[in-house]
């Protein structure tokens, strides 16, 4: 039990500290691998907890894909030499009442959180999955495909609108822009390119095409 | 207190009983690359240092462990210095999941594919990092390249692996093995396998993927600020993902540790040795495509990522969840 605690408290050490690095260092790409350092210790915690699929979907979808799309705008934007003055400004910034605004928020859904976990337990017993020998990979995807079809559908959904609203919102269509087609170049027979002429001596041939 | 020594003491022997073999597996097979590719194209290959050159890899190794390390003014030092640690770092610890035999498996996890899946899809952090660092523009472009390369064939890798759950029930990586004892799912899902093997190619950055490194463009891509034993790193990370993937292909599609015939000259043969023979035999199909085929180019690799693999392989969900469900084969679980 007390290895399970220093592992603990070694993880979300590292959280933290990489969370507030996040916002605190200077160069914006150092931020970006903070914040994978971050997600990488809070799927450590969250395998430690017993949650080893959402441990591993959050190490492949956040680590894996997003994060490296966010690193890879980071660093086309070039937005690294564009260095971090938030602590330096000496007339304050004015992201200060949108962070302060996001962070009553979350910290007020936070108190509810907890004081409902406080003062009425079985409110979120009641919404537990029955932990047994089954393994938690099993027991997501009996409530996944039956139960919660309809958000599971509805979130996929919501994704597959944002996805296509990209698209509609950065697609221009081009001019003079050359593409391969395959099957005329493999339709393309001998004919097409290669003209026999018989050439007189002494007069050459003339070529037009 | 004693007993976390011991359990300690004996974890350890055991990683390194998986982890040395791996880096020797590893030398070797970098000699046995371009032994084949110089068979290939009718020429020798290393072959003067040891028998039959064998040790060459390790004289390459020397050499480069003596060369001296150049960071360069205008890096970013320790995300510089990061990069090949990463690489190799996220190449070995993938083996703890792979099974040797029925017993022989480090850390056999319930999740244990996915781990693998998690891990090769951070492996190109190290590519990133080392192309962004070296504050260059050939590794900058090599590295963008990557990033874009293994993140699209992540996906249908992804997709392959789900049409290999479906016969399975169970993300253990022993249980996918023993689920293959009546067959073996190169025969069923044969273009799954074709599919996985191209894209495998395309997520070590292979030849005919290898643009990331293209020499003829960008010298060598995110390696070109490296140097000494940095650079060994890289290629030490590099082969020992190529034969990780091998050894997926194999556990997924060629029954892992399981003889191919279960009768008696072939069940004498020990579990991990046909594992080892059937990584070699993928590695020697990588070796030859490296030789045989011409570099892709980004435009096309793009397209066949994303217009041909990925529609493809989730086609091939649906048609096998069908059948399964069709002729009530589903697994149980």
């Amino acid at each position: 039990m007390i290895a399970h605690a220093i592992f603990f408290y070694i993880f979300s050490f590292i959280a933290i500290i990489s969370a507030v690095m996040v916002t605190v260092s200077k160069n914006t790409v150092h931020s970006v691998f903070f914040l994978i350092l971050d997600f990488i210790s809070i799927s450590c915690l969250f395998i430690m907890i017993g949650a080893e699929f959402l441990g591993m979907i959050m190490l492949i979808v956040y680590v894996g894909a997003v994060a490296v799309l966010f690193l890879f705008v980071v660093m086309m934007l070039n937005v690294a030499h564009q260095k971090n003055t938030f602590f330096k400004s000496t007339h304050g910034s004015r992201h200060i009442p949108i962070g302060l605004l996001v962070s009553l928020i979350i910290f007020f859904e936070l108190v509810i959180v907890v004081g409902g976990w406080k003062y009425k337990p079985d409110l979120i017993n009641s919404i537990s999955l029955e932990i047994s020998e089954v393994s938690n990979t099993h027991s997501i995807g009996y409530v996944l495909y039956t139960d919660y079809i309809h958000l599971f559908q509805l979130s996929g959904m919501i994704l597959l609108v944002a996805m296509i609203g990209a698209i509609i919102l950065t697609y221009r269509k081009r001019e003079g822009l050359k593409r391969q087609s395959y099957f005329s170049q493999i339709s393309r027979e001998k004919g097409d390119g290669v003209d026999l002429v018989d050439v007189e001596k002494n007069k050459g041939v003339k070529i037009d095409v | 207190m004693q007993d976390y020594f011991i359990i300690l003491a004996s974890e350890i022997y055991k990683i390194l009983f998986l982890l040395i073999p791996v880096l020797v597996t590893v030398a070797m097979i970098v000699w046995l690359d371009r032994r084949v590719w110089a068979f290939v194209q009718k020429r020798r290959g290393p072959n003067v240092v040891g028998p039959f050159g064998l040790l060459q890899s390790l004289a390459d190794a020397l050499k480069y462990i003596f060369k001296e390390v150049i960071i360069p003014a205008s890096s970013n030092k320790v995300i510089f210095i990061l990069a090949p640690i990463v690489t190799m770092t996220l190449a070995l610890i993938a083996w703890a999941v792979i099974p040797f035999s029925d017993e022989f498996v480090l850390a056999d996890i319930n999740v244990g594919i996915l781990y693998i899946f998690a891990v090769s899809s951070l492996g190109v952090y190290g590519i990133i990092m080392g192309g962004w660092a070296s504050n260059s523009k050939y590794p900058f472009l090599g590295s963008i390249r990557s990033a874009a390369q293994m993140v699209s064939y992540e996906v249908s890798i992804g997709v392959i692996i789900i049409n290999v759950l479906l016969c399975v029930g169970s993300l253990n990586l022993s249980d996918i093995v023993l689920a293959q004892e009546k067959i073996w799912f190169v025969i069923p899902l044969f273009p799954m396998f074709v599919i996985f093997f191209i894209s495998a190619l395309a997520e070590t950055n292979r030849p005919p993927f290898d643009l990331p490194e293209a020499e003829a463009e960008l010298v060598a891509g995110y390696q070109t600020e490296y140097s000494g034993m940095m650079y060994a790193m890289f290629w030490l990370g590099e082969y020992a993902n190529i034969l990780l993937m091998c050894a997926l292909g194999s556990i997924l599609f060629l029954g892992g540790w399981l003889s191919p015939i279960n009768m008696y000259p072939f069940d004498i043969v020990p579990s991990p040795l046909w594992l080892i023979l059937k990584i070699l035999f993928l590695f020697i199909l990588f070796a030859l495509v490296k030789a045989i085929v011409p570099r892709y180019r980004y435009d096309q690799l793009m397209k066949l990522g994303w217009k041909i693999f990925l529609p493809f392989s989730l086609i091939w969900v649906v048609l096998t969840a069908g059948y399964l469900m069709y002729f009530d084969l589903l697994p149980t679980v």
